[in-house]
């Protein structure tokens, strides 16, 4: 299913109403990242391989892949840069991230307290409901 | 008696309606479960009775790979555990400890798939679910 068209409309970090299979499947072992984060494309490829998925066994049933294909890949991001699929499909190896987490240093990155960057919620403390405003970062010490 | 094009949408409405609340209580009825009708499930499967101190041996030693189920849920499940990559927080194991555990057959059998794949290699059989938990079933307060 093609995303829709949304020129100049970045959906990257803009809130979008939550499926609840989202939640509740992706949820149970990360925070859900928002679907405008990552491209349709990469989002495809990430539901077709969940057996596989960065290591870990996160298999579903048919009907609820193809549920969470169709709403992810309907709010996937649609800006000309989250257009670009990032290696491996990971959000964290996008240009954009890159670049927006470019004053963070290596040791803060290296925190017990965070341990990966792909645990936003250590420092987005909002991140687990979508919201990724400047305002409610705190980072760890 | 000839229905207006409204009323008959209407009743066509209803009765959707109606198959679905319907087979959504199916659905309802056929995954809710205790955790003693599970474990007689799986042991009946096995055509043997469970052995709880197999099930803790399972739970805790490595299988040739990377994590054992410990390494998420801690060695003794009475409490939270925590994601072994991502680092986030996962409900206590033990159903005495948290009474969501093992009431739902699919959502067991979804978990049993992808952990014994991640920590085993493999699934587990109807034995080894069975004597995980029994083991599980034997932690009290």
């Amino acid at each position: 299913m093609a995303a829709p068209v949304m020129a100049d409309n970045d959906r990257r970090s803009q809130q979008v109403p939550m499926l609840s299979k989202y939640q509740q499947e992706c949820a149970a072992c990360h925070v859900a990242y928002p679907p405008g984060m990552l491209p349709a494309a990469s989002w495809q490829r990430l539901l077709n391989n969940l057996p596989h998925h960065y290591g870990t066994d996160a298999s579903l049933d048919p009907a609820t892949v193809k549920q969470l294909a169709t709403w992810l890949t309907n709010y996937a991001g649609t800006y000309t840069r989250a257009n670009e699929t990032p290696p491996e499909d990971r959000i964290t190896r996008s240009p954009w991230f890159i670049r927006q987490h470019d004053e963070v240093s290596a040791a803060t990155w290296k925190l017990p307290a965070v341990k990966s960057a792909a645990n936003c919620i250590a420092c987005h403390t909002q991140s687990d409901k979508g919201d990724f405003n400047e305002r409610h970062i705190r980072i760890p010490r | 008696m000839k229905l207006s094009p409204f009323a008959k949408s209407l009743i066509q409405s209803v009765v959707l309606l109606l198959i679905v609340a319907a087979l959504a209580l199916t659905s309802v009825a056929v995954h809710a479960a205790t955790p003693a009708e599970l474990l007689s499930n799986y042991s009946a499967q096995a055509g043997s009775p469970a052995v709880p101190a197999r099930g803790q041996q399972l739970f805790i030693t490595r299988h040739g790979r990377e994590w054992s189920c410990a390494s998420c849920h801690g060695a003794v499940p009475t409490q939270a555990g925590k994601h072994a990559s991502t680092g986030k927080p996962i409900n206590a194991m033990a159903p005495a400890f948290n009474p969501e555990r093992f009431t739902d057959a699919a959502k067991s059998e979804k978990w049993f798939r992808r952990n014994c794949n991640d920590v085993v290699g493999r699934e587990c059989t109807a034995a080894e679910k069975a004597d995980v938990l029994s083991w599980l079933l034997t932690l009290k307060p």
